[in-house]
């Protein structure tokens, strides 16, 4: 509740956070297909009708409603985006800590193939994975958050490494507590902080991966609607339908504004340093 | 005669309303050319403040001067206001007539510049030297506080200096243009004791020689004895006190003074030691602490496959033991080893040779497994911010196997009011409480196993001195009621000489010296422990002149294979022996 209520109180984490919130609400509308039109049928006569009263924003080469699918579409993509920055976090957070717990040649060898993943382009290692497993709404999950697992395991290293060296950890050590006991009181939960606001990040970063990845056609497959495969199938018809390509695309990026916005309020509310009274 | 500096009434404040949130309220003072005038006050006093509203830095540091007044008459004998004055003549002001040091060297400099062109630049700023002019000037700048080989040290970074050094450059730099004026904010705080009366002289020959004002800003009622002229006491952003330096010693009026001088502990050269010794009353009993021969050694490698190419000699073969009930503190300079001895008693480090033994104290059901603890320097970093003071104080129990239950509970309330914090603290979160009382905390937390032995490594260093005295005397206090025995250790020799039953000195992680306290302190025999005790400011040293002493601790970095010569011992007196010096 505080949260909320510091959020709302910083000038950028209001928009944000009304974005973010807003389109939460859209994409569990499309999830449970509650559209104003089925997003796969095919209303035959009305192709590429422009938006009007009875399709908000129009109605693709096959006839189908575009606010219904974009709906749906947000729905799908923002499935995809949790789970795999879920996976991301996951596997960075519990890595992270192995690397700065375990350090010497632990911390060597995880970091160092953390540095493999993170010298390719976020999109094509992307592509790499779903092209040997196969495209899918499942391998894109894997696929994105495989790609920023990297950087949270760099996110939660580097503070781990730093607080592992802290009094309060030999303190810890004096009165002969466990190593789970550490690792879970006195390193992971001070980096809840930097993880919420990495975590906000992260999902704007794997909403364009995702989009960039249906684009490609690996991502979600037709008929069923995502972002990035709109934007896609929009692509030959830019001058005689421009809503085909102008909703999908202000749907990504206002997703990716609301996002940063809320993940810099964030980072400005759990600063450490900002929740201090001026000296 | 116009003073050289005038400030009247100087207000500061801070945040979105300044006027409401004042920390310097009201400040008033004259500085004449050549005066030294020294701000006392404990942390949150406002004299770093009202230092930083002089140059106007204040303005970079979020505060706003809110009021008053303050006059700087330049070279040419024009008045400067510095109230009214733009940042594009500021800038001229700070280095050229107004130079300052700060009180971390290690910080104030850029790691990747070399020294040398770190002081060239206030050459190039102020005076437009270039070139060889630049680092003919610089040299002379080392020179001139003591630096030995100037002319190689201008090309040393700043890792490769100490502190003290680093300290000595801080003061070439805020030199370089003669400023008539040198702020010195806390400069030697973060030096070892023999540093600090190394800088102290430093400056105090520099004032000398160029006749500058200085503005000392101190914590340490000790240190102005021997450098100030004038001295202004400050307490909650208000001057309760000013005056010449004995009015202010000697006929000290505000209570708040007086309690600066008297309460807190000052180096009486071991008069003041406890008078509760142990050692030679009951000598039957086993000891709770038994050091033998430890022996701490970092290994060096050039590479990592090569082999250990020598070794850093961190302890190199200290035995001691303590007795329950009984202080035994471990004095020294930063990197003599007493850390370390710590820490490889509570098995933080892995020692490298020797053994301890831990006396069981009465082998009662409540003896806990663990029964040595320790409580650290920094109460700020000892105590995890994200937990409650429930959950800290609980972890003792839940790490050595047992349960919190109404028992622990009871127990918890108990040390906490023993402690002397309040009942409703177990709710709490560490940042709810100031630094006596998180260190309080920490005490509470160590005492949670019932230990026998307590390690307090610097525990009241980084508190303000007159809550140091307080947190003392809880010690003292929890001491005879526990029949705790206490492994003290501590760089400062005036609250050494308040809680110490026996004194060791570590030198080159060796101890040089040991024995009971009163004897060490006013007879000591080894020559380090002399120059250690003849550093330590007393407010009874007015005006001293200390000699300038630039001899650098010696390498404890030793080839493969070193075995340090064995120690030879003589006695003075029925408790108290010394190493014997070749």
């Amino acid at each position: 509740m505080r949260i909320l209520r510091a959020i709302f109180g910083h000038g950028s984490g209001r928009i944000g956070g009304i974005i973010v919130g807003v389109y939460l609400l859209v994409a569990i509308l499309g999830m449970l297909g509650l559209t104003p039109h089925n997003p796969i049928t095919q209303y035959r006569v009305d192709r590429l009708h422009a938006p009007n009263g009875a399709y908000w924003m129009g109605t693709d080469l096959f006839g189908r409603d575009v606010a219904s699918r974009l709906m749906a579409g947000v729905g799908q993509s923002f499935t995809v985006a949790f789970f795999s920055v879920a996976f991301a976090t996951l596997a960075g957070t519990v890595l992270g800590l192995a690397a700065a717990w375990l350090g010497r040649r632990w911390d060597g060898v995880l970091m160092r193939i953390m540095d493999v993943l993170l010298a390719f382009p976020a999109i094509l290692l992307a592509l790499l994975i779903v092209t040997v497993a196969g495209p899918g709404t499942w391998t894109s999950v894997v696929a994105i958050g495989i790609v920023y697992t990297p950087i949270f395991t760099r996110v939660v290293r580097g503070p781990a490494l730093s607080l592992k060296a802290r009094e309060f950890v030999d303190a810890a050590r004096t009165f002969g507590s466990s190593s789970s006991y550490i690792v879970t009181r006195h390193l992971l939960l001070n980096l809840v902080a930097p993880l919420t606001v990495q975590v906000t990040l992260a999902l704007a970063w794997a909403l364009l991966t995702e989009a960039g990845l249906s684009f490609l056609g690996l991502g979600t497959q037709p008929p069923a609607a995502s972002l990035g495969l709109m934007l896609s199938d929009s692509r030959n018809l830019m001058e005689t339908a421009p809503w085909l390509m102008i909703f999908p695309g202000l749907a990504i990026m206002i997703s990716i504004l609301g996002f940063n916005l809320l993940g810099d309020a964030l980072r400005d509310i759990l600063d450490p340093k900002m929740r201090r009274a001026p000296a | 005669m116009t003073p050289l500096l005038s400030v009247s009434d100087l207000r500061v404040g801070f945040g979105r309303k300044p006027h409401a949130n004042e920390v310097v309220r009201g400040v008033s003072f004259d500085l004449a050319d050549g005066e030294t005038l020294a701000i006392v006050g404990e942390s949150g006093s406002g004299k770093s403040v009202t230092a930083l509203s002089i140059n106007r830095l204040i303005d970079f540091g979020g505060g706003c001067i809110t009021g008053g007044a303050m006059k700087l008459k330049r070279a040419d004998g024009s008045v400067f206001d510095l109230m009214t004055a733009t940042e594009p003549q500021l800038t001229g002001i700070r280095g050229a007539e107004i130079g300052m040091i700060f009180q971390e060297p290690m910080t104030s400099l850029n790691p990747v510049l070399t020294i040398g062109s770190q002081i060239e630049e206030s050459f190039r700023l102020h005076r437009g030297l270039t070139g060889r002019q630049a680092t003919a000037a610089a040299k002379d700048a080392l020179d001139r506080v003591r630096i030995p080989d100037a002319a190689r040290r201008l090309k040393y970074t700043p890792n490769q200096l100490s502190g003290g050094m680093l300290q000595r450059v801080m003061i070439a730099i805020a030199l370089a243009c003669n400023p008539r004026l040198l702020i010195a904010d806390e400069p030697t705080t973060a030096l070892d004791v023999t540093v600090q009366a190394q800088i102290m002289a430093l400056l105090a020959e520099l004032k000398r020689q160029t006749g500058m004002s200085m503005i000392f800003i101190t914590h340490d009622i000790g240190l102005v004895a021997g450098i100030a002229d004038k001295v202004m006491v400050m307490q909650n952003g208000q001057a309760v006190e000013q005056g010449e330096l004995n009015q202010i010693l000697d006929k000290a009026q505000h209570p708040y003074t007086q309690h600066l001088l008297q309460d807190v502990p000052h180096f009486a050269n071991g008069s003041a030691t406890r008078a509760d010794g142990q050692r030679d009353k009951g000598a039957s009993t086993e000891p709770a602490l038994k050091v033998d021969n430890l022996v701490v050694r970092f290994p060096l490698k050039s590479s990592f496959f090569s082999r250990a190419s020598g070794a850093v000699h961190a302890v190199d073969g200290v035995d001691f033991d303590l007795m329950p009930g009984e202080t035994l503190a471990i004095v020294g300079e930063s990197g003599s080893g007493k850390s370390t001895t710590a820490r490889a008693v509570l098995g933080l480090v892995r020692s490298t040779r020797g053994s301890f033994s831990v006396g069981v104290r009465k082998a009662s059901a409540q003896q806990s497994a663990l029964p040595v603890q320790m409580v650290f320097q920094n109460p700020y970093a000892s105590l995890n911010p994200r937990l409650s003071i429930e959950t800290i104080l609980a972890e003792p129990v839940i790490a050595t196997g047992g349960r919190v239950n109404i028992k622990t509970r009871a127990r918890m309330a108990g040390l906490l009011e023993r402690v002397g914090l309040p009942k409703n603290s177990l709710e709490r979160y560490p940042h709810e409480f100031s630094g006596g009382q998180r260190q309080r905390l920490c005490i509470a937390r160590a005492l949670m196993l019932n230990p026998s032995v307590v390690v307090l490594d610097e525990a009241v260093s980084a508190l303000d001195v007159s809550v140091q005295a307080k947190v003392l005397e809880l010690l003292v206090d929890l001491q005879r009621e526990f029949g705790l025995a206490y492994l003290f250790i501590s760089h400062d020799m005036a609250v050494v000489e308040r809680i110490a039953h026996r004194i060791a000195v570590i030198y080159a992680g060796q101890i040089v010296e040991i024995g009971d306290a009163t004897s060490v302190l006013s007879t000591p025999q080894h020559s380090y422990t002399k120059k250690l005790i003849a550093a330590v400011p007393t407010i009874d040293r007015r005006h001293e002149h200390f000699e300038l002493d630039t001899r650098q601790v010696p390498s404890l970095v030793r080839p493969q294979g070193y075995e340090p010569a064995p120690a030879r011992w003589e006695q003075f007196g029925p408790d108290h022996r010394a190493r014997a010096e070749a």
